[in-house]
């Protein structure tokens, strides 16, 4: 059994493989664009980067969409970043719709509330370590509450069923940047890259039993 | 709150990290993958690797150190040095780089900012602004190392990269790199208010006031140095404590 990381041609994938590996144990992780060996993996991570019109358009010329939906429904699946957007109806970048596991909508920051409390204004794309005010999951096993974790986005989730929150960052506005639902876990950050608490995180999902 | 990064940069040749004063001046400062790992465990929020290497046959020595970094670091990995084409980007983006920085080639064509940000996000995109004071208030980017004069107005040219899709922007001072008599604040600030996107400031940091002056008159997103932590006079973990200290939200 292995842990699939979907390749659909958008970005960088040897981070998330290489930091799933750090934790992953005896478990092989693949990065793979096949649908069968999604459809075989025990675990699936679902990255993204980029803009989420280019990750929509790739996943369907690649034929993974299908693959991903299944994979949604019966087996232990992380989103990560424009992976997470994705899960959603639709994004305001490039007027695009998602697909739509979760209600909601995907925004950017908007501009007029982008001041912090100390009357400063704030840079867009929010980039950087930024704490995460967690809502009781398994996933957060080991790690403290407001822990910071990695961002690069201009883009968040909005409008969506407060039962799926697992985790609020705060930047100008307060936003759900993790989300869970049965065998779902899905974040804007990037563990594979937030250090220590990042590579729990992961281990905690390669343990995952949903 | 947003926590404000501490950035060590390493600046790498032929497979080493080296350092210098003005961009010349070369002192060896060890194997860059050891010096990633241990700012790693220091708690730097990113790290930088500037492929300083003139020729281009050693070009792809680069490539391999980033694939070995991405095994080992598992923080924010941003490349620069030579990048002339969105292929360049992308084949440092595979290899494992977060960001990739480009300086003279956006220069020549600022066209490569809009492919390049366009084909991979405007957040893997870092624009490289070496600035050197002209005229009180003024000054001009540089390219080349900088050797050449571009006439370009530092401002301006920030603004247009901003706007061509860039999603940061990496500024050090000519005047004052390498010279420990701290960052260029009014260079720093004049920047970071006239664009949208997260600056980093460089060039110049001698001792951790300055990187706290960075950050609150520079009023800088990020403060970037070198040859404070690559010889040991500081580690990543006092210069945040200290910040921390001086009321700045840093990731302790």
């Amino acid at each position: 059994m292995s842990i699939a990381v979907i390749d659909y041609g958008m970005g960088n994938l040897r981070s998330v493989s290489k930091a799933l590996e750090h934790v992953s144990g005896s478990t092989p992780v693949v990065v793979t664009a096949d649908p069968a060996v999604v459809a075989a993996a025990e675990r699936v991570v679902f990255p993204g980067q980029g803009a989420m019109p280019d990750c929509m358009r790739e996943l369907e010329a690649r034929g993974l969409r299908a693959a991903v939906v299944q994979a949604a429904k019966d087996k232990p699946f992380l989103g990560i970043c424009v992976g997470e957007q994705m899960l959603f109806e639709c994004s305001e970048e490039g007027d695009v719709p998602g697909l739509g596991v979760f209600s909601g909508v995907v925004k950017r920051f908007p501009d007029d509330k982008m001041i912090d409390a100390r009357g400063e204004r704030l840079k867009v794309p929010h980039m950087g370590w930024n704490e995460v005010a967690q809502r009781p999951h398994a996933l957060w096993a080991g790690i403290a509450d407001r822990s910071r974790f990695y961002f690069v986005h201009s883009y968040c989730v909005q409008h969506i069923d407060p039962a799926l929150t697992t985790g609020v960052c705060d930047y100008g506005i307060p936003f759900t940047c993790a989300v869970g639902r049965d065998n779902i876990f899905a974040v804007q950050f990037h563990p594979e890259k937030s250090a220590r608490d990042g590579l729990q995180l992961l281990k905690n999902f390669v343990e995952w039993r949903p | 709150m947003l926590a404000k990064r501490i950035i060590p940069c390493l600046d790498v040749t032929a497979g080493r990290v080296v350092k210098g004063t003005n961009f010349v001046d070369l002192r060896d400062a060890g194997d860059p993958i050891e010096i990633a790992r241990r700012y790693d465990e220091q708690g730097a929020d990113e790290v930088t690797f500037l492929d300083i290497t003139a020729s281009s046959d050693q070009r792809d020595i680069i490539l391999h150190i980033v694939e070995a970094c991405a095994e080992q670091v598992f923080i924010p990995l941003t490349v620069g040095g030579g990048v002339r084409k969105v292929e360049d980007v992308r084949r440092l983006l595979n290899a494992g780089a977060d960001k990739v920085s480009m300086n003279t080639a956006a220069v020549q064509n600022p066209d490569l900012v809009f492919d390049a940000s366009s084909k991979v996000g405007s957040q893997c995109i870092v624009v490289a602004i070496d600035a050197k004071q002209v005229a009180p208030g003024k000054w001009h980017v540089f390219t080349h190392g900088g050797r050449n004069d571009t006439g370009l107005d530092t401002i301006e040219w920030a603004k247009k990269v901003a706007a061509l899709g860039a999603g940061e922007i990496l500024l050090t001072s000519m005047d004052r790199d390498g010279t420990k008599n701290g960052f260029d604040l009014a260079l720093t600030r004049a920047v970071s208010d006239a664009v949208k996107i997260p600056v980093i400031a460089s060039g110049g940091v001698g001792n951790l006031q300055h990187l706290a002056d960075g950050v609150s008159e520079g009023r800088a997103d990020a403060v970037l140095a070198a040859s404070i932590f690559h010889f040991g006079e500081y580690t990543v973990r006092q210069a945040k404590e200290y910040m921390a200290s001086r009321g700045i939200e840093v990731r302790l």
